[in-house]
């Protein structure tokens, strides 16, 4: 763990503490359960951003993705009476499908992140709204899903299962980026894409892929937020959820130029943002301010990560000229 | 009396610019030692000399862009130890560089008076479009453009382009201009037309210095020429004198010492490794280049800078688009899609640019060097650290790169050391054909050295090394043939009993050897 992420450890407890101190019922289990299980939904959906972020590019469409394809699939299983399992992996595979669409126009067609992406965010939004007749998708009135709502919206000694599907995910996606060598293709490339091209890496390939991972876990995130919310209304389910991710992976210590991030970095993101989240709630703050508690927030956050940035380095500069003069033959 | 016209103006006016003594020194290099010249008002005067010979700190100087060490430079009668950037503007000396600076999505008109643009009454203070057209045309005609001056930047040719830079000069009643190769990157026919307008700016008074590669231009209009070797001024020619051999022998001075004898034992060259046949690179998608690389040879690529060499070592890396021809290795065709497909086949490049394209300044040495061939410093994908560190060791070892650990940040390293991790990145990985572009610049002598027996080490052990290199003495000490680029194309093939730096220069500059 870095220092970075083990300050972000800090703050997330000091908060914590604090609130338990103001309002005990947030250590209550029914509220601890339901912050984890949005911190499970949330940060399946900002690793998946965290990937992208890494090689310098941005996803704008994940919300919209989400809305998408939950609409979809309560769809396959609602009404079109679909096996859950088969929709599942039809999901997964359309996500993929999105992903390596915008890692084709990026890498290939050059165009820029933010536009693809963002072009995909009203797409994919119309989409949805088109395909329900800017209705509500949902549920007939006794439709159950047993198994699948066990994994999705059930819990395991206390714990919610989307909980533990991040950890799951977490632990193989720490691997993929902090120990495998796509891992360290993705670095090198967030650094500097031309060196890593003069160094004999297809560089193109790599960015798609990432995005390709982007899009599977968006995917994911979708069934889940879909099996928790039962009902979509597409027009605004999963509004600034791209915001919410590329928040948590800035709070982590992610640079929007990559290059620069930790696995554990976004999920501590993901939890803080949800911890404020529950805050607002807890302590009585008029919940229209919620974004505003969130963007200050992080704002106050990247503002002392830069400032500490800076002071190490003056310090640093300051001890050099130090000991240079110090070194320096005495006439 | 028979004065040519020329005469009767030096003769009677005082010299607008003269230099004395000037001299200007960098970290363990004389830029500029005690250097002299003037020029006169309505005077053309050629600037030549190699590469590293001190033009460019010249021209920074009289760019107030660096203050010389110690003389004296007088503009307009008036003396300074050195020149601020608005002193040099401010006294009529203006610059058209050899990148050009305009921002190519306005159009010409804000372009020339950009920052300055007219502006009419009242609190928006709004651009005055018409009395800035009416002002913009006059200096158009003066430059001979067949443009307007709404035509966007981006619509016009490069000598266009560079009638806007002329003409911006002089809208700020410029009294010199002067030209840094302005010719370097013009087609033929652009060429004359720039060469129009610079009598015409002589025709009008205006001073002229004409900074060129390109010897037989410099010939068709400078009514003076200024060679600059080492630093100093090797000499003068008055118009009467100006001819390419006067000025080839001025620029490398050296000419008449005796050729120097490469201190390592000639052996018997290889099969041809790397072929390129009829290849085109984008700089030059005319001019096709045919070029053999030995096994066991280091082929020296020598040339001017723009001749299209760095271009064509992109190319043969599979980096830049190949615009016809074919390349073989060992008698294979390649497809060179990518810079992967050359590393895969065994051609490594080293580039020129070691912090932009060579490491990664912000990754470990080990992680430099294990880079290209990381899958095999892995297990099941995942990398293995021990692997990484085991070859960075080696090759640290080996090459002796400088540093506390191979864990240490690229970035702190020195330049030489740098060049050194991109060495081993290669050499870790059995290369078969190894193109170093600019291998030792900016690299100290001991590195330098180090450098060299590397090459030499690597061509001994049978790979084909291509050296690009603007140093005429590291071409000529260090490469057993020397191909050299003129404007595109290959003009000439050395072997080593031809070798001499006015061979060297001879074809660089497009004409035959001796």
């Amino acid at each position: 763990m870095s220092k970075k992420d083990l300050g972000l450890l800090i703050l997330i407890l000091v908060v914590g503490a604090v609130v338990a101190i103001i309002n005990p019922r947030f250590l209550l289990p029914i509220n601890l359960a339901n912050t984890s299980n949005l911190i499970g939904l949330f940060g399946i959906l900002s690793i998946g951003q965290a990937f992208v972020i890494i090689t310098g590019g941005i996803e704008l469409s994940v919300g919209s993705v989400v809305a998408l394809l939950g609409t979809l699939f309560i769809d396959f299983i609602a009404v079109r009476e679909m096996d859950w399992p088969l929709a599942f992996v039809l999901i997964i595979v359309l996500g993929a499908i999105i992903g390596l669409v915008h890692g084709w126009l990026i890498t290939r067609l050059k165009l820029q992140p933010f536009v693809v992406t963002l072009c995909g965010l009203l797409i994919y939004r119309g989409v949805a709204r088109f395909y329900t007749a800017d209705g509500t998708a949902g549920f007939a009135f006794g439709q159950n899903f047993p198994e699948l709502e066990f994994l999705t919206a059930g819990r395991s000694y206390g714990v919610p299962n989307s909980f533990i599907a991040l950890i799951v995910i977490s632990i193989v996606m720490w691997v993929v980026l902090h120990r495998s060598v796509f891992g360290r293709y993705l670095y090198a490339i967030g650094k500097n894409e031309e060196a890593a091209k003069y160094s004999g890496i297809r560089t193109g390939r790599v960015v798609m892929a990432a995005y390709v991972i982007c899009g599977v876990l968006t995917a994911l995130s979708a069934i889940y937020f879909a099996m928790y919310t039962r009902s979509i209304s597409p027009a605004s389910h999963g509004q600034f959820y791209e915001l919410y991710a590329i928040a948590a992976a800035v709070l982590g210590g992610f640079s929007l130029r990559g290059g620069e991030g930790s696995l554990i970095g976004v999920l501590l993101g993901t939890v803080l943002l949800q911890e404020l989240q529950n805050l607002v709630n807890l302590l009585g703050i008029p919940s229209s301010l919620n974004f505003a508690v969130m963007g200050g927030v992080i704002l106050i956050g990247v503002l002392v990560d830069q400032q500490w940035g800076v002071f190490r380095a003056r310090r640093l500069m300051l001890d050099a000229t130090r000991k240079g003069a110090a070194g320096a033959p005495a006439e | 009396m028979n004065y040519s016209d020329t005469t009767i103006v030096a003769a009677t006016t005082a010299p607008f610019l003269s230099l004395e003594g000037v001299r200007k020194t960098y970290p363990g290099v004389v830029a500029l030692d005690g250097f002299s010249m003037e020029v006169r008002p309505g005077e053309v005067i050629g600037l030549v000399g190699e590469n590293g010979a001190g033009k460019s700190t010249l021209m920074k100087i009289l760019g107030g862009v660096t203050r010389p060490d110690s003389g004296t430079i007088t503009v307009d009668g008036v003396a300074h130890d050195g020149l601020t950037v608005e002193g040099s503007l401010g006294s009529g000396i203006a610059f058209v560089h050899q990148e050009l600076n305009l921002f190519d999505n306005l159009d010409v008109a804000a372009n020339i008076f950009f920052g300055r643009e007219p502006l009419r009454g009242g609190p928006l203070k709004l651009v005055d479009r018409p009395k800035l057209r009416t002002q913009v045309a006059p200096l158009l005609k003066r430059v001979g453009a067949n443009f307007s001056a709404d035509t966007p930047v981006s619509a016009l040719s490069l000598a266009q382009q560079q009638m806007v830079e002329i003409a911006k000069a002089l809208s700020i009643r410029a009294r010199l201009v002067i030209l840094d190769e302005p010719t370097s990157s013009l087609p033929l026919a652009e060429t004359d037309k720039l060469l129009d307008v610079i009598k015409a700016l002589k025709a009008e008074g205006i001073s002229v210095i004409f900074i060129s590669h390109r010897l037989h231009e410099v010939e068709r209009v400078a009514d003076r020429v200024v060679v600059l070797r080492d630093g100093m001024l090797a000499g003068t020619l008055p118009k009467s004198a100006i001819n390419h051999d006067q000025m080839v022998k001025l620029m490398i001075g050296r000419m008449l010492k005796e050729r120097e004898k490469a201190s390592e034992a000639a052996h018997a060259p290889g099969s041809v490794a790397l072929s390129a046949k009829a290849v085109r690179t984008g700089a030059y998608p005319d001019r096709p280049v045919d070029l053999d690389v030995r096994h066991g040879e280091i082929l020296g690529l020598a040339g001017l800078v723009g001749s299209g060499r760095t271009e064509l070592a992109r190319v043969l890396f599979g980096i830049d688009e190949r615009f016809g021809g074919n390349i073989k290795l060992d008698g294979q065709e390649l497809a060179l899609g990518s810079a992967a497909d050359a590393v895969a086949n065994g051609i490594f490049l080293v580039p020129e640019d070691r912090k932009l394209t060579g490491v990664l300044l912000d990754l470990s040495i080990a992680e430099n060097i294990s880079l290209p061939n990381l899958p095999a410093h892995a297990r099941h994908q995942l990398v293995s650290a021990s692997a990484e560190a085991a070859t960075a060791e080696k090759q640290k070892s080996n090459l002796g790169i400088k540093a506390p650990s191979v864990a240490t940040r690229t970035g702190t390293l020195s330049g030489g050391n740098q060049q050194k991790v991109v060495l081993a990145k290669w050499l870790a990985m059995n290369p078969k054909v190894m193109i170093l572009d600019e291998p030792t610049r900016g690299i100290d002598i001991g590195a330098k050295a180090e450098i060299y027996g590397l090459m030499r080490a690597l061509a001994d052990a049978g790979v084909a090394v291509l050296m690009i290199s603007s140093d005429m003495e590291e071409v000529i000490g260090v490469s057993d043939r020397i191909a050299v680029m003129h404007e595109g194309q290959i003009s000439g093939i050395l072997d080593k009993d031809d070798f001499s730096q006015e061979n060297v220069l001879l074809l660089a500059v497009g004409k035959k050897p001796k």
